[in-house]
């Protein structure tokens, strides 16, 4: 490992987006559930819904306003590190950004205002308008941006002149092979992360007594979407690795740890990968398994790593170990969402303490399982910046010099390390103000102390038993 | 296939999205430089709240302005970004710090302090930053064939940081511009006197990079002072003496809309004396517009969307302003 400007500029770029890609995980999902709680206090009236909305547009702007500040940092990182591929290939990328811009970007700004700050200077339809059009925009924005990130990773519908990639087909470009599986799964699993969040909070606000029915009502909602969209999560994460076998052989190969090709192939459940001499040590395998996963036959072949030039070779260790993290995550999610709804069919789930703690601890999994799936899609991806066509290596500015990339870098880190706790504290912060709400709370169920049996039944609607 | 030459579409197009960030953006980063000047809690919180429903929304037109020359003419952008790699490196800071000022500022008391701090000292280094770009622009770049070709301390120049600190009072003036508009009382008067000030700033600065340029530039010389050009271009120095007057007379009555529209005026005649002076370049003195430009097909692609979506941002855009109208109330969510 050279400490040069391109490993430099590498380590910056993961850096700046690993911690940017944590604010749409969690801005996209929010945006919709804003969305949805600001229709049905339209629709039916009940102030109970508006005293939701509030208590999230108040985090949820402080993670908008970190979202567009570290978002502003990327398109320039195209121009200041990535010279060379900035200049091979914005004639079809760019114009993706441009969309993103134009569509997305402003469209958020300014309902986001009218959203924060207009809630009496306009009509209540056009307070949920505004709402649903930061919601349309978020998703717009993640339309755009996964195209151009898809395209980087299964390129076509251009023609290479003098090393310069030009537009032929443009529903080519943005509708290429991997987009529809990345914008999907990538998608799925921000509404996924924001339910976890929801969920958690719901419960530390409600074994507070910070809130009641408020609470109830986050928990029972994210429960209800869990359980449909974590088991479609998993089928289209199968869906993308398929789709990825048949365009990018060498990424599954890390993925799977897999350095010489067997057929049929096993499934490495764990090892310690070696690539300088291309062996996994201290490999548990199933045999068989891989071949039915990747290739959905007992006999199927998967390529090994030995299959490509040491050059064209992506490193294992994070694409193999990123992935076993993804994939464990999104069974423990699976989990709690099929627990959470047997608790609910039994009518215990806001009095389960012990349930309501998982929710608390489980509630930060969706961005670890989003930066792992990060991780496993762009390093699995490498040497390559676009696919097979442009090397990493070849793609940084030449004025740099690994000095300035490292001062850049340690400004990004030192910034962002401030940036980021802060705002996680002002955010915790509001969530600890919890929700003013007409009904009075509960008592608090923290340290054990279950409801008086009494007092429950009455709050249940019951006594006539 | 030479169907239709997109270029002087897509230069207006660039243009005009530029000087609109530079124009909003420009009051909104203005009104957190004077909130450095600013002492009395509630006349800060006016100045904040007086920008805190759009600031966003006008430093996307950052973006759109980055992605646009990228877009456009990839070639400017592959070669300009590397050379000024350190001064939109603390930009970029800046606006972060500055940028999340605005939530941040609800917590402790002890790091509020920090966070007021960060408001306006970021609002002034992203403008002073902003301006040395401007400057690196004008003095032109270092090329190696495709590639910035230079040092990432070009831009270090006398210059370029005199066109830093005259971007600063020419933000500044654009906030108290704002300030006008949208205060009154004693913050208004404020902003008034802070306006004189800016604009005695702005107007040493111009005069500065005004004699500075031709002299370094023998080729900009000849184009401002060569017959018959020295006829049509006069107007605009001219132009400019008579607006500094206007304004100069406008912030020391009680017209609230002419401050900031003579602000604008100032830069919208400084942005047309910068293209006259450096046109058809867009990588000084180097790479034309048109040899920068971008495929045919791209430049066609986006322009199709932009010209459609542009008109309904404006829209839009002018409706939460609409929204937002009248004096700052001084509320919250």
């Amino acid at each position: 490992m050279v400490f040069d400007a391109v490993f430099l500029s590498r380590l910056q770029w993961a850096w700046v987006i690993a911690w940017h890609i944590l604010l749409p995980a969690f801005t996209v999902g929010l945006a919709s559930y804003i969305a949805v709680l600001e229709g049905l206090g339209f629709f039916t009236g009940n102030p109970v819904w508006r005293r939701i909305s509030e208590f999230w547009i108040r985090i949820f702007a402080v993670s908008f306003g970190m979202g567009v500040v570290s978002g502003i940092i990327m398109p320039f990182q195209f121009g200041t590190n990535w010279a060379r591929f900035t200049d091979a290939t914005a004639d079809i990328l760019s114009p993706l950004m441009g969309y993103e811009g134009l569509m997305a970007f402003f469209l958020e700004a300014s309902f986001l205002g009218v959203l924060l700050f207009g809630r009496r200077r306009v009509s209540p339809l056009l307070h949920f308008v505004a709402g649903f059009m930061v919601a349309f925009g978020t998703l717009l924005s993640s339309f755009w941006i996964l195209s151009a990130n898809s395209w980087m990773q299964t390129p076509q519908g251009y023609k290479l002149i003098d090393g310069r990639f030009e537009p032929v087909d443009w529903l080519q470009i943005i509708f290429n092979p991997s987009f529809p599986y990345r914008l999907a799964h990538t998608v799925t699993g921000f509404y996924i992360t924001t339910a976890f969040v929801v969920m958690g909070v719901g419960a530390w606000l409600l074994r507070r007594a910070k809130a009641g029915e408020e609470a109830r009502i986050m928990i029972r909602m994210a429960l209800n979407l869990l359980i449909v969209l974590v088991p479609a999560q998993i089928f289209l994460g199968d869906a993308q690795g398929l789709d990825t076998l048949a365009h990018q052989p060498a990424k599954i190969a890390a993925i799977e740890g897999r350095y010489d090709t067997v057929q049929p192939t096993p499934l490495t459940l764990f090892g310690i990968p070696d690539d300088k001499n291309a062996v996994m040590r201290d490999a548990i395998e199933i045999p068989e398994l891989g071949s039915l996963i990747l290739t959905h036959s007992w006999n199927g072949a998967i390529k090994g790593l030995k299959e490509w030039p040491p050059d064209d070779r992506p490193p294992v260790g994070p694409p193999f170990f990123a992935f076993r993290i993804m994939v464990g995550i999104g069974f423990a999610m699976l989990l709690m969402a099929v627990v959470g709804q047997l608790l609910r069919w039994r009518g215990r789930v806001y009095e389960a303490r012990w349930f309501l703690g998982l929710c608390q601890w489980t509630a930060p999994l969706g961005f670890i399982a989003v930066i792992a799936g990060w991780t496993v899609t762009e390093v699995g991806r490498q040497p390559w910046t676009v696919y097979g066509l442009l090397r990493t290596a070849d793609s940084v500015s030449p004025s740099l010099t690994a000095g300035q990339v490292a001062v850049s870098l340690a400004l990004y880190m030192v910034v962002y390390l401030v940036m980021f706790p802060t705002g996680i504290a002002v955010m915790a912060g509001f969530v600890r103000r919890g929700i003013g709400g007409s009904e009075p709370h509960p008592d608090p169920i923290e340290g054990g102390r279950p409801e008086q049996p009494f007092a429950a039944a009455a709050r249940s609607g019951g006594g006539e038993r | 296939m030479t169907a239709l030459d997109l270029v002087p579409l897509w230069t207006v197009l660039l243009g005009l999205a530029v000087f609109y960030y530079v124009v909003f953006d420009g009051f909104d980063l203005g009104v957190g430089i004077l909130y450095g000047f600013l002492r009395d809690p509630t006349e800060r919180e006016a100045a904040m709240s007086s920008v805190a429903p759009i600031w966003d929304g006008n430093e996307t037109w950052l973006v759109f302005g980055g992605i646009g020359l990228m877009a456009a003419f990839p070639l400017a952008f592959a070669i300009i970004i590397p050379a000024v790699y350190f001064p939109i490196l603390i930009m970029l800071l800046a606006l972060v710090f500055r940028g999340v000022a605005f939530e941040f500022r609800f917590t402790r008391p002890a790091l509020r302090r920090f966070w007021d701090r960060a408001f306006w000292g970021g609002s002034a280094v992203a403008t002073l930053a902003q301006g040395i770009v401007l400057g690196t622009f004008i003095q032109g770049f270092a090329v190696n064939g495709r590639q910035f070709g230079g040092t990432s301390f070009d831009w270090l120049t006398p210059f370029a940081l005199l066109t830093g600190v005259a971007l600063m009072f020419g933000y500044a003036l654009l906030g108290a511009g704002w300030l006008i508009l949208k205060t009154e009382g004693a913050l208004q008067d404020r902003a008034r006197r802070a306006g004189r000030v800016c604009l005695v700033g702005v107007l040493i600065a111009v005069a500065g990079v005004s004699i500075w340029t031709p002299i370094a530039h023998p080729d900009i010389a000849a184009r401002w002072f060569s017959w018959p050009n020295i006829a049509f271009l006069s107007p605009v120095p001219i132009l400019t003496a008579g607006l500094v007057v206007i304004e100069w007379v406008a912030l020391g009555r009680r017209t609230e809309l002419v401050p900031f529209l003579g602000g604008v005026g100032l830069f919208l005649l400084s942005f047309i004396g910068i293209a006259i002076s450096l046109w058809p370049m867009i990588v000084p003195y180097h790479y034309t517009l048109w040899q920068a430009a971008s495929s045919e097909s791209t430049q066609a692609f986006l322009a199709v969307g932009t010209l459609f979506l542009l008109p309904v941002i404006l829209m839009y855009t002018g409706w939460s302003y609409w929204v937002f109208r009248g004096k700052v109330r001084g509320e919250h969510y």
